[in-house]
């Protein structure tokens, strides 16, 4: 820039950057020098870090991983490794009461009952949910673990067994039982009327209805008792309560009567640690519907 | 470059200030103020309130890991953080007000750059001699006077920097137990990185950057003007009785000249290095030491004192034209100051005095939303807060009112009943509740959960639903 081009500004006597926005022009004061500075500080800064931090990655290396290593060894992968033992320490003080303790000390111990119940509700997330809901509302053909309503029993050790071995699982323990496919052993009419009686809730008026209750004596009654309230034994449905995991329309109960479904779930002793399992248990069993 | 025309410089070398000593009223009133309020900063953490066995009995505390603050008989949970909000306004109003009224009396007296700046340049000014001897030294070159005098003074800089962040952390901790920790050199690593960054900030500041700090750095001195007017109080050089200033001899007359006898006692104490005859400026942070400097020569020269003096702008313009001066305190803005300070602080104060010992908070479970039962009955799930704050031990009562037939459950270790529940001294219990009844005609129904600590009889109410479809 020539000194001729310097022009300069009428009011302050400083001279301007000789840019030009819509007639707004900058006065080219000089910067305080102490700002320069922090802009070295800044530098030294970030040379620092390169040393003591990993920062410039490299050709080779680890797989994809090739990086200068930085005189700390910090990686993200220590970082995730000491911040999972430090959960691990916290969880092991819980632990080892935990491992001792029995469900009914457990039911009763605040610290436990809440350590059980907030690392069951974790892994239900993870394993149970896909299936049962991240609620355990569950759905058509997925029980809902939140009622009152239990197909093998409401009880923490039902639960804990239940969990453990599975249902219809190929396990040696696995909870087992298999309703009839009455499609070629009843009639449609015999169906029908079984249908209209499990609708009647053990209250037969209709003649279909009344029909359908010697024909459910006769085919049901063995599994789901006298009174259709179900027999837990062989995990037989209770047909007279507000509950259906199949449907409770004439449709839904004739095409379970005709081409039974059967749920599976898995065994989750193969899966998970005998801890991790009961404090599923306890989770599961404080939804709401657990029986004493 | 041409004709040996200076370069331009990009980057500016910071001129030091090197305030010369003075005395009078502004200069003892600027004492005081520093001792006042250096002494609440040290001291404060150390006064003692009880407040029974299970809080702190420090006056003033800020408890991190537990999560409450101690003001006196005030004390704040994280959910009461909106007085910090009102704390703030009133601050920052108060601030407002008090420099419509007065100017920035706040940067001249109580900022505490300003009240740190003041100890450092005292202490300078102790160890290396006044405004000349320090120039000296500083021109001069590195003797061994030189060298133990400057290592002098920022030995003790940081001293008094150690000591600003030492009782910084005191709001923080409990004051006797930490200065015991310190006295044996046992100082957890949070507490110590702070009295190091402290310290580090104490030094950088009030040593170093010092006014560079209001120029450049403080948001306030750059819209101060916003609340200033012509009847706001000013540091003011009277340049109709000032002009034309000139040396003046003993004996000579002062006819046809101006009082002001261009001695720049007004600038060389300047704590901010500017020339207050050249107006109000921005740098000017009302300090009033050059309003002591000019009395003390205007004394010696035999002329009235207030050549350089607190005023407003329009007094100045009344003098000028030989009026007298008319106070003009209640203007509109500073009755909208005053406004704003009552409202803000009579609902804080109400806040407080409202302030209730318990709070019931239940937040309805939302998967699932409710559940039908094998007899057809629905039950809703909530997870249910209660906050004690009080200082002992309580039991609450709770019950549901708008759902006919409601049972209410709690689901907790030990199965609590609902109308006894323990909540400990100081703290949240938390529990589940299940609250169960029969299927009701809509698909929402508005429910009151009642809270009754059972020691006082008290009662707080929460509106929540009961839900037994999706409407």
């Amino acid at each position: 820039m020539s000194e001729h081009n310097v022009e300069k500004d009428d009011i302050s006597g400083v001279e301007t950057t000789g840019h030009d926005w819509d007639g707004i022009k900058e006065l080219n004061n000089p910067a305080p020098r102490w700002w320069l500075m922090v802009f070295y500080v800044c530098i030294a800064f970030a040379i620092g870090y390169w040393v003591i931090y990993p920062a410039w990655p490299t050709f080779s290396g680890d797989n994809e991983r090739g990086g200068t290593k930085g005189t700390m060894g910090w990686t993200e992968y220590k970082q995730l490794k000491d911040s999972q033992a430090e959960i691990l320490a916290r969880r092991a003080q819980y632990l080892g009461r935990f491992e001792k303790a029995s469900f009914s000390q457990i039911e009763n111990d605040e610290g436990l009952r809440d350590f059980a119940v907030a690392g069951g509700k974790a892994a239900f997330k993870d394993n149970c949910a896909t299936c049962h809901g991240t609620g355990g509302a569950g759905g058509n053909g997925y029980p809902n673990l939140n009622d009152d309503d239990w197909l093998w029993g409401g009880k923490i050790e039902d639960i804990y067994q239940t969990i453990r071995f599975g249902i219809r699982s190929g396990d040696d323990e696995a909870r087992l039982s298999e309703m009839p496919t009455f499609g070629g052993m009843l009639t449609p009419k015999q169906i029908s009327d079984v249908a209209d009686f499990v609708l009647s809730k053990d209250n037969p008026t209709t003649p279909t209805a009344i029909e359908g209750k010697q024909v459910f004596a006769d085919n049901c009654a063995s599994c789901h008792g006298e009174k259709a309230t179900g027999g837990r034994e062989v995990g037989a449905p209770d047909l007279v309560d507000a509950i259906w995991l199949y449907g409770g329309t004439k449709a839904d109960i004739m095409a379970q009567v005709t081409k039974p479904r059967h749920g599976v779930m898995p065994a989750w002793e193969h899966r998970l640690d005998r801890n991790t399992i009961r404090e599923l248990a306890v989770y599961v069993h404080s939804l709401g519907g657990g029986e004493e | 470059m041409s004709d040996g025309a200076a370069p331009i410089q990009f980057f500016e070398k910071k001129e030091r200030v090197y305030p010369k000593r003075v005395w009078g009223t502004y200069r003892k009133l600027k004492w005081v103020a520093m001792i006042t309020l250096l002494g609440i900063y040290y001291l404060a953490p150390f006064i003692r309130w009880d407040r029974g066995p299970h809080a702190p009995d420090q006056a003033i505390l800020i408890d991190m890991p537990a999560r409450r603050a101690y003001f006196f008989f005030i004390e704040i949970w994280p959910q009461e953080v909106y007085y910090l909000t009102g704390i703030l306004i009133l601050a920052a109003v108060g601030l407002f007000f008090v420099t419509s009224l007065a100017g920035r009396v706040w940067c001249g007296y109580a900022c505490p750059q300003t009240v740190w700046t003041d100890l450092f340049v005292w202490v300078e000014r102790i160890v290396q001699g006044d405004r000349a001897k320090r120039l000296r030294l500083a021109k001069g070159p590195w003797t061994f006077e030189k060298l133990w005098k400057m290592a002098a003074t920022h030995a003790i800089w940081i001293v008094i920097g150690l000591l600003t962040g030492g009782a910084w952390v005191f709001y923080f901790n409990d004051a006797p137990t930490l200065l015991d920790q310190i006295v044996h050199l046992d100082v957890p690593m949070s507490v110590l990185g702070w009295i190091i960054a402290l310290t580090g900030s104490t030094y950088l500041m009030a040593g170093f950057a010092r006014e560079q700090v209001c120029m450049y750095m403080c948001p306030y001195s750059r819209f101060q003007s916003a609340m200033f007017d012509k009847d706001t109080l000013i540091i003011g050089y009277d340049d109709v009785r000032g002009e034309p200033r000139g040396k003046h001899k003993k004996g000579e007359t002062w006819e046809g000249r101006g009082d002001c006898v261009d001695c720049t006692a007004c600038v060389q104490v300047c704590p901010t290095g500017i020339d207050i005859r050249n107006g109000l400026q921005m740098e000017c942070i009302a300090c009033g030491l050059c309003v002591d400097a000019c009395n003390e020569i205007m004394d010696k020269v035999g002329r009235p004192r207030g050549l350089i003096r607190y005023d407003t702008t329009h007094n100045i313009e009344q003098r000028a034209k030989g009026l007298p001066p008319k106070p003009h305190i209640l203007r509109p803005r500073t009755f909208w100051y005053t406004a704003i300070i009552s409202v803000v602080g009579l609902a804080m104060l109400y806040g407080l005095t409202h302030r209730a010992d318990f709070e019931l908070h239940v937040l309805h479970d939302r998967n699932p939303l409710y559940v039908t039962l094998s007899d057809g009955h629905i039950r809703n799930g909530y997870d249910i807060k209660i906050l004690n704050k009080t200082h002992s031990d309580q039991h609450y009562a709770l019950s549901v009112e708008g759902l006919e037939g409601a049972k209410i459950r709690i689901e907790a270790a030990g199965e609590p009943k609902a109308d006894n529940l323990p909540v400990f001294a100081d703290s949240v219990g938390h529990y589940r509740l299940f609250l169960t009844a029969e299927k009701p005609g809509e698909g929402r129904v508005k429910v009151i959960f009642r809270l009754v600590e059972k020691k006082t009889g008290k009662v707080d109410e929460y509106s929540g639903l009961f839900m037994s479809g999706n409407q």
